[in-house]
């Protein structure tokens, strides 16, 4: 076996993974948009990043877009929902629903409280809100600003050191980010106009801003991930400092290794050979994996970070722990 | 329990539904492929598909119009095409921009919308006209009857439920007869349906800026020609989608969030009294009792075999590892059996390759047109 070491149920690369090492000039930064496309572990890599930062002493939330409360679940938490509730030490979480928040920004922007009653139950409002493409992602992405100041405008605001944010799945690019340019060219006056501007000056503020994609070590969301990265730069001006490759399994046997698995998958009956054939699987995946490792590599411009599969289960706050550590 | 092609059978529109990552695009097409060798002339609409794939299926220089794949493709990959597979990749603007051409009374009114810039943004951008214009261009096809079956991929969404509920907010959008009524001119309806609206509409206008308000009133006022034929239509597509000749599978992973998901889509479907076919589980890790393994002192047997005791605990310890997988997946699978009140739950295996050429839609078509113990026979490696 080639330099790796078997740590209980986890092989651990030694390869590719160096340990504890510092990310400062990512979690340095006031905001981290963790990107990909869905089912890559999106929440997984945000929820690891701020258990990282929080462990450096950093007051961070991680904040979910699509209310599904993954990064809640994940700590075993009930749902959170448009409340900054503390998940550990130093780490709070929050799901941020489009109508709570476009909620809070009109009690923010109207002072008269009988203005902002009738407008509330004013159905024309609601529907014009609805309907208003981009508005709820704009007020999402409001709320997000809002959060990663360090003069809160909500009362009492918390301070955070550093908001992560889980983007929703890139069905279509990189619409939720883009939101603020182009709504600022639609409504080309107006309070909204210049908030979407300020918006859109943090989101392509690279100093403080910061953007990770996730991805698998699989065909298509290898080529996603090269086209996110550039339809991020070139659409919406953001340059991406880190790509996640999620789930990237442990090199467990060698080649010739392999062969005399094979022999023995042909010749064998029963557990023996179902053994041998989960080796050779897992043989072929590691494999085939690390080609897909190199075509990113090749394909991106932002440096590939690695983290491994975890033969678990079910990913719960040890899990996400470890990946944590594990994080460069 | 039926197969899927008994589950298929007189099916002409079959929608594939689920999250995002669980391998919809590999299944839809390999569910049309299927259908296809069995005799049937197939089309397969996908969105954004796996740039290999397009070009393994031909799809490479397509538009928003079906294509025919090269049958002798297949034949390479021994799956003899008894019918046809036809394979498009959908365009959303595109598909939009026909449907506007056809329902304008003139071509004035037609330029009119697509110039505005509100279009131009729902068209492309809105969350919504993705999943809208899959509906559309669905009935299309089936209206034209040129297949016996139509197999759809939807579009990738936050969560599987909003393919369902998008169509709806857009047709509601682009209804708009509420707020229409607040947009003329005379403002006279305003007044008369009260102060509140027009207060409201004045903090709105405030709040956005008139000249966005400029733009929806234009886009209102270009659209008030169609809005009728839309609403014609949208009550045929919700038909169509309820026939018994539609079929939804829901497709997910073995994890406990897809399995969730799926078990919510499905709900919805039945809420909303949806024809559900069944459900396709990718990237399932088979137990070792199906695969014929029981586990007496693996170690020591794979190391004598081996000769090699390093490496046969190791082929151990990795197998006790992807069967703790397995439990887990099993555990999950009969949740959703549960939940969906169905036996036909179709577990395809993970595979060892990644999927994403002909190859490998060909060995998940196996797996998917298999009966239950086929599939374990051939996730044992037996078959």
């Amino acid at each position: 076996m080639r330099g790796y070491s078997y740590g209980g149920p986890l092989f651990l690369p030694a390869l590719e993974i160096a340990r504890n090492c510092p990310i400062p000039e990512l979690l340095d930064k006031r905001l981290v948009i963790v990107t990909g496309k869905g089912g890559v572990g999106k929440t997984t890599v945000a929820v690891a990043l701020g258990l990282r930062a929080a462990g450096e002493g950093k007051r961070t939330i991680v904040c979910e877009v699509s209310s599904q409360e993954n990064a809640s679940r994940i700590f075993d938490h009930t749902a959170v929902g448009f409340h900054e509730v503390e998940m550990e030490e130093n780490l709070w979480s929050i799901s941020i629903d489009p109508d709570e928040s476009m909620r809070e920004y009109v009690l923010l922007q109207l002072k008269v409280r009988a203005m902002r009653d009738m407008l509330f139950r004013s159905r024309i409002f609601n529907y014009l809100a609805a309907a208003t493409p981009g508005l709820k992602e704009l007020v999402t992405i409001g709320k997000i600003w809002e959060l990663a100041q360090l003069d809160r405008k909500v009362k009492k605001g918390r301070k955070y050191d550093l908001v992560i944010v889980d983007a929703p799945a890139t069905g279509h690019g990189v619409g939720f980010l883009q939101t603020p340019r182009t709504f600022a060219n639609i409504a080309r006056v107006g309070p909204i106009h210049s908030q979407a501007q300020t918006l859109d000056r943090f989101i392509t503020d690279h100093e403080h801003t910061g953007t990770a994609i996730v991805a698998l070590p699989e065909e298509m969301p290898v080529n996603e991930s090269a086209a996110l990265e550039k339809d991020l730069r070139d659409e919406v001006g953001v340059a991406v400092d880190r790509v996640y490759l999620n789930g990237l399994y442990p090199e467990r046997f060698s080649k010739p290794e392999a062969e005399r698995l094979a022999a023995l998958a042909e010749g064998e009956e029963g557990a023996v050979r179902a053994a041998a054939r989960a080796a050779l699987s897992e043989h072929g995946r590691a494999r085939s994996q690390r080609a897909q490792l190199a075509r990113l590599r090749r394909r991106v411009e932002a440096p590939v970070k690695t983290l491994p599969f975890l033969f678990e289960p079910d990913l719960g706050p040890e899990a996400a722990r470890r990946l944590a550590r594990r994080l460069s | 329990m039926p197969t899927l092609s008994d589950v298929l059978d007189g099916t002409e529109i079959c929608i594939c539904a689920g999250s995002g990552g669980v391998g919809k695009t590999t299944t839809s097409a390999a569910i049309a492929t299927g259908m296809a060798a069995q005799g049937l002339k197939v089309c397969v609409l996908t969105i954004d598909p796996a740039k290999r794939l397009a070009d393994s299926l031909g799809l490479k220089e397509l538009g928003n119009e079906a294509r025919q794949v090269d049958p002798a493709l297949f034949e390479k990959q021994g799956v003899e095409m008894k019918g046809e597979l036809w394979a498009m990749m959908l365009d959303a603007k595109a598909t939009f921009d026909e449907l506007i051409a056809r329902q304008a009374p003139d071509e004035e009114s037609r330029d009119r919308v697509l110039e505005n810039r509100i279009y131009q943004q729902i068209s492309s951008a809105l969350a919504g006209s993705q999943e809208y214009m899959a509906m559309e261009k669905l009935f299309e096809l089936h209206t034209e009857g040129k297949f016996d079956l139509l197999v759809l991929d939807t579009p990738p969404t936050r969560n599987a439920l909003d393919f369902l509920e998008a169509p709806k907010r857009l047709t509601q959008f682009i209804e708009g007869r509420s707020l229409r009524m607040f947009m003329k001119p005379s403002g006279l309806a305003a007044k008369v349906a009260g102060r509140g609206a027009s207060v409201a509409l004045g903090v709105f206008k405030r709040l956005v800026g008139f000249d966005l308000l400029a733009d929806l009133a234009e886009f209102f006022n270009a659209f008030s020609g169609m809005v009728d034929g839309f609403q014609a239509r949208a009550k045929r597509v919700n038909k169509l989608l309820a026939d018994p000749s539609t079929c939804f599978l829901v497709v997910c992973g073995p994890q406990g969030e897809p399995v969730d998901e799926a078990v919510y889509f499905h709900r919805k479907l039945v809420e909303a009294k949806l024809p559900f076919g069944g459900v396709i589980v990718n990237k399932v890790h088979y137990p070792a009792d199906e695969l014929g393994a029981s586990t007496v002192d693996l170690p020591t047997a794979l190391a004598e075999k081996l000769g090699d005791e390093s490496l046969g605990q190791r082929v151990a310890a990795n197998f006790s590892d992807y069967q703790a997988l397995a439990e887990r997946d099993a555990r999950n699978i009969e949740r959703l059996a549960k939940e969906l009140s169905t036996r036909g739950v179709i577990r395809i295996p993970y595979l060892d390759e990644d999927v994403h050429d002909l190859t490998g839609l060909a060995e998940i078509n196996r797996y998917l047109f298999a009966t239950g113990e086929q599939r374990i026979e051939m996730a044992a490696g037996r078959a």
